[in-house]
């Protein structure tokens, strides 16, 4: 069964006629949810109305702060203890969630609503097998008599090949992507009438997104499920979606069925997050993203007109005087905005500016960073008992030869799945964790492995920016208290210049001088990621160091950080190893790309090279499986199967083999594959297939489905 | 996640100056806004107050017999009774405040500086350092301290300073041992990471990047370990190896007045209640404490 035919499967239930049984499905009316008491209190959600019929499935997007958890929690009768329903009705097959007892709740949630979370293992209990609550979902009542065919049946429905053995395993015992699979078979095992999704795949790699994607979208076609699936992800959403709710600042502004709302989005809201995202395809030369500026409104101080209007492009004096209505516009469409007829006819754009030009950078002039044969070996301890059985020390191989270069003024960027051996590389280029084998290279000069033995001005022109903006400035010290001491300890300066400096620095990463007495908990994620770019920029270094450093943000500040980077990039002359699991994101900022399976280098290049065939088999399927901004298109090809081997069971032959679509046979699993280079030298794939054989086999990775 | 990590921050004012004053007046806050937190910690400025101006506040001096008055009950005279030996329980009471806050307090404070100086830097290190001298803390650890401070005093023969010297042996490693486990959940965060990558050196790591966070719980447990030491000096007061007659230590004072309960309760009522007092009332200040801090690092 292929992803065409199921895609066109999708597309067919979709187009339908969606329900006959009045009040079938959920029916959420004019809710408005206040946090805090009084009619003063903050209200996350004003006059919103949600439906799902049976058999649907309705994304529900918007960034933090939309509302969008609120509105799912309301539903699910989990609002936190400060939160409550002021207006509106929540309505389940008819009958009155707001108004259920406890006793109600409990058989509500035991039978009727099921939830499957961001994060599956805080919703399992540890202390029981996971056969143990997959029978007490099955049979709330009487777990022991629970059907246990029933159950490995839903366990292979959900893709887990080894029913018997997952049965008896623990939830912490299973990937990340395997406890996902079992919390769906957990909550379809009921039947349930609702199913609500928040953001299920967002901490999964993309590979395992797919499968699960492709998974939902089987298991609830054809079901009498109705499905809110809540989501930051626009990919995800068209991809699963019948309908998509769009809110902001806890409003519904936008509700069309999928396909008009990507070809044709009304609001402007709507048009800013799609524009915000990176296209696989698209890079920053040739279409730069187009952010929103500013930030969503304080709850407790809402502007007095449209909520979108400081932020919007097309807004004029009477978006900023008055609310506008929800109004139907068009074919099964709503959407909250004045001009939205002027928008549809092209009389409005409704799209931000495109920031300035991206003049060409200036040339590159040789490697900043050269990786040659870099190994990480982590020893694993060898307890008193190991000891006296005689057990050797083990080595777990993170990196296993990595060779690799960072042009001056230019971007690599790092991808591939979790578990690859990305972040281990980028510690031990810093010198935080040093390599075991291996020499770099900073501009020519062999560099010490250990940052501690490392000359000041080695460290100067080295600097490296985390994933995690809570978790990499010191709550304690104010912004300024920050940024001033790479001034005084890198270059030297007093601290009455250090502090002009910091002034200066904040205002190039789009900040105020004025930010310099915050403290990090005053500041949002993408300040707080500015604030810790700025720190890497001080000392005015060579290379800086990415580490997922835009995943996690909200898209139209991810979009506005990865144009601040590449702005300071052609400013400053800085060379970027850039890492991420996001390829639409490293293939839009990336002149170089550089794809890492179990610690080896499979494939490395141009940008231009890489993202094009011949790919090496494992790039194919990590391209195939970013999911599309288009609901036009679905992936051409099954997703991949399996999860990346543990590094201390690394295959004898080509580690990606035991995955691998095109594997030749036996000479995949016994030889490690050679490298071949292309005839400019530039493009380098490990594999055993030769290249002009990779040319041929070549498929487009996605295709058109028919709506 | 409708907390307004937006709008609010950019909309407000830049804080002023932080005034060096304002964080200790926002903790005197947090304190009185819970009625038990504001009772310990009134009754514990009232005890320092006490220990401040005890001696002047005492209408007899500590040792002062008047033999007229032996055995007498309270009454306006002798507010708390006078003992067997015709002291005055009250000024002996208001007097030995002191000595309870300098030997209590005193070796909790040696206890502190030690373990935490042990605690921040093995912790931090890792290594060799941290396994020697976390072994060697676990060994004092598995006696009882006041099965070690009986050993440590008849080493040392009773006198107040061997007093203050058990204390700050019994609870270093009570002390390191909390601090480790905050330094190690510290240690791996990023921003010490960043420090590092930045060149910071080793002390500044320590003092401006770790021990910050280290504070709060530093600060409860070094209020808790105050309450502790408190029993113990009284304890060793009370079984005769700490500090010796005729100081007027509270634990003393119910000792001798422990075989005369029949004939003079009061004086073994008094001391005895002065003691529960202090604990109870540090116990609920440590308790504030810990609250307030939680809630401002949040």
């Amino acid at each position: 069964m292929s992803a065409r035919t199921e895609k066109a499967a999708a597309a067919t239930a979709r187009s339908a006629p969606r329900t006959d049984r009045p009040g079938a499905g959920l029916d959420v009316r004019g809710l408005t949810v206040r946090y805090g008491d009084g009619p003063d209190a903050p209200a996350a959600l004003r006059d919103v109305d949600l439906q799902v019929a049976p058999g649907e499935t309705v994304g529900l997007v918007g960034e933090s702060g939309s509302g969008k958890t609120t509105l799912a929690l309301a539903v699910l009768r989990a609002l936190p203890a400060a939160g409550h329903v002021d207006a509106g009705s929540v309505t389940l097959g008819g009958d009155d969630l707001l108004a259920m007892d406890p006793g109600g709740l409990r058989e509500l949630w035991r039978r009727r609503i099921k939830l499957v979370p961001q994060n599956p293992l805080p919703s399992m209990n540890p202390a029981h097998t996971v056969g143990h609550q997959l029978a007490e979902s099955l049979a709330p009542d009487r777990p022991g008599r629970a059907d246990r065919t029933e159950i490995d049946a839903m366990l292979d429905a959900v893709g887990l090949a080894d029913p018997e053995r997952i049965r008896r395993s623990y939830p912490f015992e299973l990937s990340g992507g395997q406890q996902q699979r079992v919390m769906i078979a957990m909550a379809l095992l009921g039947k349930p009438e609702l199913l609500v999704m928040d953001e299920p795949t967002t901490n999964l790699d993309v590979t395992t997104e797919a499968a699960i994607l492709e998974l939902v979208r089987e298991l609830v076609r054809g079901s009498d499920t109705a499905v809110l699936y809540v989501s930051h992800s626009l990919g995800v959403v068209s991809q699963l979606c019948d309908r998509v709710e769009v809110l902001y600042a806890g409003e519904l502004v936008e509700c069309a069925p999928v396909d008009a709302l990507y070809d044709a989005p009304r609001h402007p809201y709507t048009v800013g997050l799609l524009d915000s995202v990176p296209l696989l395809g698209r890079t920053k030369r040739d279409a730069p993203l187009r952010p929103i500026p500013g930030r969503i409104p304080d709850l407790a101080d809402l502007p007095p007109g449209c909520v979108f209007a400081p932020r919007c492009p097309a807004a004029e004096e009477a978006c900023r005087a008055e609310r506008p209505a929800l109004e139907p516009a068009g074919k099964d469409r709503l959407v909250a905005c004045r001009r939205w007829r002027e928008i549809a006819d092209g009389d409005v754009s409704a799209r931000q500016p495109a920031p300035d030009g991206a003049e060409e950078a200036a040339p590159s002039d040789g490697p900043a960073l050269r990786a040659v044969g870099i190994e990480k070996r982590f020893e694993t301890r060898r307890g008193l008992l190991d000891r006296l059985r005689g057990r050797e020390a083990g080595a777990v191989k993170a990196l296993r030869g990595v060779d690799l270069e960072v042009r001056t003024g230019r971007t690599l960027g790092l991808v591939g799945e979790s578990g690859s051996g990305k972040s281990t590389l980028a510690r031990a280029v810093i010198g935080l964790e040093p390599a075991s084998d291996g020499t770099f290279e900073l501009l020519g000069e062999p560099l010490t492995r250990r940052l501690e033995r490392r000359d000041r001005e080695v460290i100067r022109l080295l600097q490296m920016v985390f994933q995690s903006s809570d978790e990499a400035l010191n709550p304690h010290r104010s912004v300024g208290a920050t940024l001033r001491r790479p001034f005084m300890r890198l270059a030297g300066l007093d601290r009455d210049e250090a502090d002009r400096r910091v002034a200066r620095l904040l205002e190039s990463v789009n900040l105020t001088a004025e930010y310099a007495t915050r403290r990090p908990d005053e500041l949002s994620g993408g300040e707080k990621q500015r604030v810790t770019v700025a720190r890497a920029f001080a000392s005015d270094p060579e290379l800086i160091l990415f580490d997922e450093s835009v995943s996690g943000l909200d898209v139209s500040v991810q979009a506005s950080l990865l144009n601040l980077l590449d702005e300071l990039q052609r400013e400053r002359h800085a060379s970027y190893l850039f890492i991420s699991h996001d390829l639409a994101v490293v293939a839009h900022l990336a002149d170089d790309v550089a794809v890492l399976y179990l610690g080896q280098v499979m494939e490395a290049g141009p940008a231009e090279t890489v993202l094009a065939p011949p790919y090496h088999p494992y790039t194919e399927a990590l391209l195939a499986a970013v999911p599309r901004i288009d609901p036009h298109v679905a992936a051409a090809r099954p997703p991949l199967e399996g999860e990346v081997p543990s590094p201390r069971d690394v295959p004898v032959g080509c580690p990606f083999a035991t995955r691998c679509p095109r594997v030749l046979g036996a000479v995949c699993h016994d030889e490690p594959p050679p490298v071949t280079v292309s005839e400019d030298g530039r493009h380098r794939i490990r594999c055993h297939i030769p290249r002009d054989e990779l040319v041929e086999l070549q498929e487009p990775l996605v295709e058109e489905v028919a709506s | 996640m409708t907390t307004p990590g937006g709008g609010g921050a950019a909309a407000a004012a830049p804080p002023a100056q932080r005034a060096p004053l304002a964080g200790v007046r926002r903790l005197l806050g947090e304190l009185y806004a819970r009625p038990t937190s504001a009772i310990g910690t009134t009754l514990v400025a009232l005890f320092v107050l006490l220990a401040v101006i005890g001696p002047w506040l005492a209408p007899y001096g500590p040792t002062e017999q008047i033999l007229s008055d032996r055995s007498q009950p309270p009454g306006a005279a002798h507010w708390f009774g006078t003992d067997r030996l015709g002291r005055d329980v009250f000024s002996r009471v208001v007097t030995g405040a002191r000595d309870i806050f300098l030997l209590a307090g005193g070796g909790t404070a040696v206890a502190v500086a030690i373990g935490t100086v042990a605690g921040l830097v093995t912790a931090t290190l890792g290594g060799w350092w941290e396994e020697i001298t976390f072994r060697l803390f676990d060994t004092l650890l598995a006696m009882p301290a006041l099965l070690l401070a009986l050993l440590l005093l008849g080493t040392l023969g009773p006198s107040r300073s061997s007093v203050l010297w058990v204390i700050a042996v019994a609870y270093t490693p009570i002390v390191a041992r909390v601090v480790r486990s905050v330094v190690l959940s510290v240690k791996t965060r990023e921003w010490v990471a960043a420090a590092r990558m930045q060149g910071e050196t080793l002390p500044w790591i320590l003092t401006r990047e770790i021990l910050p966070s280290v504070l709060p719980a530093l600060a409860v447990e070094s209020a808790l370990r105050f309450s502790y030491a408190i029993f113990l000096v009284a304890s060793l007061g009370f079984l005769g190896v700490g500090v010796q007659p005729p100081n007027p230590d509270w634990g003393l004072m119910v000792a001798e007045a422990r075989d005369y309960v029949y004939l003079t309760p009061w004086s073994l009522i008094f001391p005895a209640a002065a003691i529960s007092l202090l604990v109870v009332s540090v116990n609920l200040a440590a308790d504030g404490l810990g609250r307030a801090l939680r809630t401002e690092t949040r």
